[in-house]
C-alpha cells in the first residue's frame, strides 16, 4: 500500500492547511498507506508553510500510533496493559512471536503480518486481549492466541 | 416486522429543539422506542461486548425475527458494566418488565425467542430481573446481584440501558433537560456555586476541585475561551471513559456545554485515545445528532448561547493525559507538558482560558445540575463526595466496571462486588491509580476509597483502575512492569524523569533477573526520591509510586529476590524452573503437546517430566494443565 501525493494534497485541503491539524492528517495518511511513507512526509512540508522536516519528523516518532515502515496486512496488537500482563499478556505475546518467527515490532517477510504491542485497549475485564485489525479478541491463553493466528493465515 | 436498530432511526422527524415542550417531544419519541409496545431485545454492544462476540448475537436476532417476521424490536445498547459475563442481552416484555440474560450465545437465540413468542420472560441464563418486573422464581432481582447491590450510578447511570446512538433515548432518560434549565434560567455564577457546593472533585485523576477550577476560568477576562474533554484514558487496566463515550455519550457533551456556558467558553474540544474507534465513532455521531436538533450550534434554546466542539484524536501517548501535554497535542505538537503555573484555567489552549476535566467528571455535570448540589454531596466520604466509577479487572471473580459510593471499603468492592479471587488463590494487593498509583496489601483491605486515604497509603485514586493480584503476581515485576512503561512514554523534556525512571529500571530489572543487592535497593529510594521531587510534570512525579508502595508493603519479595534469588511467585524467569508434580500429574499428555522446546517427556496415563536444560520458560505447560501438577519456582 502507498498513498500518492494527490491523495495526500486531498487530505491537507480537507483540513484546510491548517498546521494545528498535523496529526490528523498524518493520522489520515497512516490510515490509507499502512505507515507514513517518506515521500508523503516531504510533501507535507512542502505545501505547509512554516512546517519543518523536522516537526513532521517529531509527531511521526514521538507517537507511538505512527509506523515509518510498511505494516503487515494484519496488524496483531498484544495488549500490555497491567490486567492482561498480570494475565498473561506477555506469554500471549512470546508465543506469537515464536510462531510468526518475528519479534514485537516486526513485520513477516511476506507481509501477511506485523506484531505490535499496544498500551491498553480498555478490555481489561477480558484480559488478556489481542487486536487483529479492529477485531479484539479476549480471555487468551497461548494457545487460545495461537488458534485466533491460524484464522487469519 | 418491527426489527430495527434502535431508537435512533426514527430521529429526524423532528426539527430543531428550542423549548421544554420540544424536549418532551423528543423524550415521548425516546420512551416509545426505550420500551416499545412489543417485545424488545437489548444486546450489549460496547468495546467489551462485541470482543466476546455481541455482535453475531445482535445479527443472529435480527436475522431470526426477520425470518420468522416476528413483532420484535431487536436494539443495540452499550455496557452494563458486569464485563465478565458479556455477552448481556435485556429482554423486555411489554407490561411484565425485563430481565437480563448472561454469556448469551448465537446459538441460544431460538430459545430466547421462542419463550419470548409464548409470551414469556426467558429464564435459561438469567442474570437478574431489571426494575419493574415482577419476581420470577430462581431469578434475583437486580440489587440482589452481588455485582450491583453496592452500586450507586450516576455517571453509568444510562450505559447499557440506552442505545448510545439515540437522542431521544437519552432525552427519555432525563438528558438535556438541565441544560434547558441552565442556559434559560440560571446565571454561569449560579452553575459554578452549585457545582462547588457539589464537591465535585476531577476524576481524571488528581481530585482537583472542579467548581474552583471553573471559577478560576470564569474569572479570567477574556473574549475566547474554551473547554475540553480529557478522554486519553492511558493508565492501562482502566476504561471507565471508554465505556461512559460508547454508552452515554450525550452525557458528556451537555456537561461540556454546562460547564461551557458556566466559564464563559463557547469552543469545545474532546481529545480521545486512537486505541477507542468505537468511542469516537459514537460521539461523532452525538455530536451530528445533537447539531442537527439544534442542541450545539447557535443559539441553544433560544438562550444567545452558541457552542461548537471539534474531536481531537490522540496519536498514543500516554503523557498526553497530562493536561499541558494535551495541549501541546491538540495545537499539533508533540506532547510534552508545560511549566505551572501559568494553569490552564489562565493559558491554556491557544493561550486561553481553559477548563479541562475527564470525561467521568463532565458526565456527572448534568446529574447535579438536574438534582441539586446537596442530592450529590449526601453520597459519599467525609471529603469526597459523590461515586467513582472503577474497573474492576486481574485476578477477581468477577471483573467489570463499577460505580460506588466514594468511601466504601477495598474489602466491600473486592469481595462483596468482585466475588473474591478465583481458583481459590489467596489475594496479596490491589494495584490503584495505574503507573502513578501503587499496590496495597491485605491488611489494608478496610481502607476507604477516597482521594484522601489511598494518597496516605501510598498510592492514588488516578482514573480508577483497580487491578486485583493474587499470589502468582510478583510485586517485585509489577513494579519493573510500570517503570518499563513510564521509561517508554517519558516524553523526555526533563532530566529527573528522563534519566531516573531508566536508572531505577536498570535496577529493577538487576533485581529480577538475579543480579540485584542491597545497595542497589538503597539507590533504588533515593533516586525513587529524587524523580518524585524534581520532575516536571505528573508523570515523572508519581512514577516512583508503584516502586515505593511495593518497597513499603512488600519488602520480604525484594529480599528474596536478592537474597536468596527467588521469585515466590514464580514470574520473573531467570529466577524460577518447571517441574512436574508426580502426585498430581494424572499423564494427559497435554503438557507435551504443547510444550514448543520438546522438553517435557512422559508417556500417556504415566507421569511425565520436564528437561530444564531444555525449558525455555514459555509458561505453556502450566496454562495447559488441569490437575495443576506443573510447578513454577
Amino acid at each position: 500500500m502507498d498513498i500518492s501525493t494527490e491523495r495526500v494534497d486531498e487530505i491537507l485541503q480537507r483540513h484546510d492547511f491548517d498546521e494545528s491539524s498535523l496529526i490528523a492528517v498524518l493520522q489520515e495518511i497512516q490510515a490509507e498507506a499502512g505507515y507514513l511513507p517518506m515521500h508523503a512526509l516531504a510533501r507535507l512540508t512542502e505545501r505547509l508553510e512554516g512546517v519543518s522536516p523536522a516537526r513532521v519528523r517529531a509527531l511521526s516518532t514521538f507517537y507511538r500510533s505512527f509506523s515509518l515502515v510498511p505494516t503487515g496486512r494484519h496488524r496483531l496488537a498484544v495488549c500490555m496493559g497491567t490486567a492482561c500482563h498480570i494475565r498473561g499478556g506477555r506469554q500471549v505475546l512470546e508465543k506469537l512471536e515464536r510462531e510468526l518467527g518475528i519479534a514485537a515490532g516486526g513485520t513477516t517477510p511476506d507481509r501477511s503480518f506485523s506484531l505490535e504491542t499496544v498500551r491498553c485497549l480498555g478490555c481489561c475485564s477480558l484480559a488478556p486481549v489481542l487486536r487483529v485489525g479492529e477485531q479484539v479478541h479476549g480471555r487468551l491463553d497461548q494457545q487460545k492466541a495461537a488458534r485466533v493466528l491460524r484464522r487469519y493465515r | 416486522m418491527r426489527a430495527t436498530t434502535g431508537g435512533g432511526t426514527t430521529q429526524g422527524t423532528l426539527g430543531r429543539v428550542r423549548t421544554v415542550a420540544d424536549l418532551d417531544t423528543l423524550k415521548g419519541q425516546g420512551l416509545r422506542s426505550l420500551h416499545p409496545p412489543v417485545p424488545k431485545i437489548s444486546v450489549g454492544m460496547a468495546t467489551c461486548g462485541l470482543a466476546t462476540g455481541s455482535g453475531d448475537v445482535f445479527e443472529g436476532f435480527r436475522r431470526e425475527v426477520e425470518a420468522r417476521g416476528l413483532d420484535v424490536v431487536v436494539a443495540r445498547t452499550a455496557c452494563i458494566g458486569f464485563c465478565q459475563v458479556e455477552p448481556v442481552v435485556a429482554v423486555e416484555l411489554p407490561g411484565k418488565g425485563a430481565v437480563l440474560l448472561k454469556d448469551v450465545k448465537p446459538l441460544d437465540v431460538r430459545d430466547i425467542l421462542e419463550k419470548i413468542r409464548g409470551g414469556d420472560l426467558p429464564t435459561d441464563g438469567a442474570l437478574c430481573t431489571l426494575d419493574g418486573c415482577a419476581p420470577i422464581e430462581g431469578v434475583p432481582s437486580y440489587p440482589d446481584v452481588g455485582f450491583y447491590g453496592k452500586q450507586v450510578k450516576i455517571a453509568l447511570r444510562n450505559c447499557g440501558f440506552i442505545d448510545p446512538e439515540s437522542l431521544p433515548e437519552y432525552v427519555a432518560a432525563g438528558g438535556y433537560y438541565a441544560l434547558q434549565r441552565t442556559l434559560t434560567s440560571l446565571r454561569p455564577g449560579d452553575v459554578i456555586s452549585a457545582v462547588k457546593r457539589s464537591g465535585l472533585r476531577g476524576r481524571g485523576g488528581a481530585g482537583f476541585p472542579t467548581g474552583p477550577k471553573w471559577e478560576a476560568a470564569a474569572a479570567e477576562a477574556h473574549e475566547e475561551k474554551f473547554v475540553v474533554c480529557n478522554a486519553d484514558e492511558g493508565d492501562p487496566g482502566a476504561y471507565m471513559d471508554r465505556s461512559i463515550l460508547e454508552g452515554d455519550p450525550h452525557a458528556v457533551l451537555e456537561g461540556m456545554m454546562i460547564g461551557a456556558y458556566a466559564v464563559g467558553a463557547n469552543q469545545g474540544c474532546i481529545y480521545v485515545r486512537d486505541e477507542y474507534p468505537e468511542a469516537i465513532r459514537r460521539f461523532e455521531r452525538a455530536v451530528a445528532d445533537a447539531l442537527a436538533a439544534g442542541l450545539l450550534g447557535r443559539d441553544i434554546f433560544g438562550s444567545g448561547f452558541d457552542f461548537g466542539i471539534r474531536l481531537v484524536r490522540g496519536g498514543g501517548a500516554f503523557v498526553c493525559g497530562e493536561e499541558t501535554a494535551l495541549i501541546e497535542s491538540v495545537e499539533g505538537l508533540p506532547g510534552e507538558p508545560r511549566q505551572r503555573p501559568p494553569f490552564p484555567a489562565q493559558q491554556g489552549l491557544w493561550g486561553r482560558p481553559t477548563v479541562i476535566n475527564n470525561v467521568e467528571t463532565w458526565a456527572n455535570i448534568p446529574q447535579i445540575l438536574e438534582h441539586g448540589p446537596d442530592w450529590f454531596s449526601q453520597k459519599g466520604s467525609a471529603t469526597c463526595k459523590g461515586t467513582k466509577v472503577f474497573s474492576l479487572v486481574g485476578k477477581v471473580a468477577n471483573t467489570g466496571l463499577i460505580e460506588v459510593p466514594m468511601g466504601l471499603t477495598l474489602r466491600e468492592i473486592i469481595f462483596d462486588i468482585g466475588g473474591g479471587v478465583p481458583r481459590g488463590k489467596r489475594f496479596k494487593a490491589i494495584q490503584t491509580g495505574g503507573p502513578s498509583g501503587g499496590c496495597l496489601p491485605e491488611n489494608l483491605l478496610d481502607l476507604r476509597v477516597d482521594y484522601d486515604e489511598l494518597t496516605s497509603a501510598g498510592t492514588i485514586m488516578g482514573s480508577g483502575g483497580m487491578i486485583v493480584m493474587d499470589e502468582d503476581t510478583c510485586m517485585v515485576d509489577v513494579a519493573r512492569y510500570f517503570l518499563e512503561f513510564l521509561k517508554e512514554e517519558s516524553c523526555g523534556k526533563c532530566t529527573p524523569c528522563r534519566e531516573g525512571i531508566g536508572h531505577m529500571l536498570a535496577i529493577l530489572n538487576d533485581i529480577c533477573e538475579g543480579r540485584g543487592t542491597e545497595l542497589e535497593l538503597h539507590l533504588l529510594e533515593q533516586t525513587a526520591q529524587a524523580v518524585k521531587d524534581f520532575s516536571l510534570c505528573g508523570l515523572g512525579q508519581t512514577a516512583p509510586n508503584p516502586v515505593l508502595s511495593t518497597l513499603r508493603y512488600f519488602p520480604e519479595e525484594y529480599e528474596s529476590h536478592i537474597r536468596d534469588r527467588k521469585c515466590p511467585a514464580g514470574v520473573c524467569k531467570q529466577l524460577i524452573g518447571f517441574g512436574i508434580d508426580p502426585s498430581l500429574c494424572n499423564g494427559c499428555g497435554l503438557c507435551l503437546k504443547v510444550c514448543p522446546a520438546g522438553a517435557v517427556a512422559g508417556e500417556l496415563k504415566k507421569t511425565h517430566s520436564i528437561d530444564e536444560g531444555k525449558c525455555i520458560k514459555c509458561s505453556a505447560c502450566y496454562e495447559v494443565c488441569k490437575p495443576g501438577a506443573v510447578r513454577r519456582a
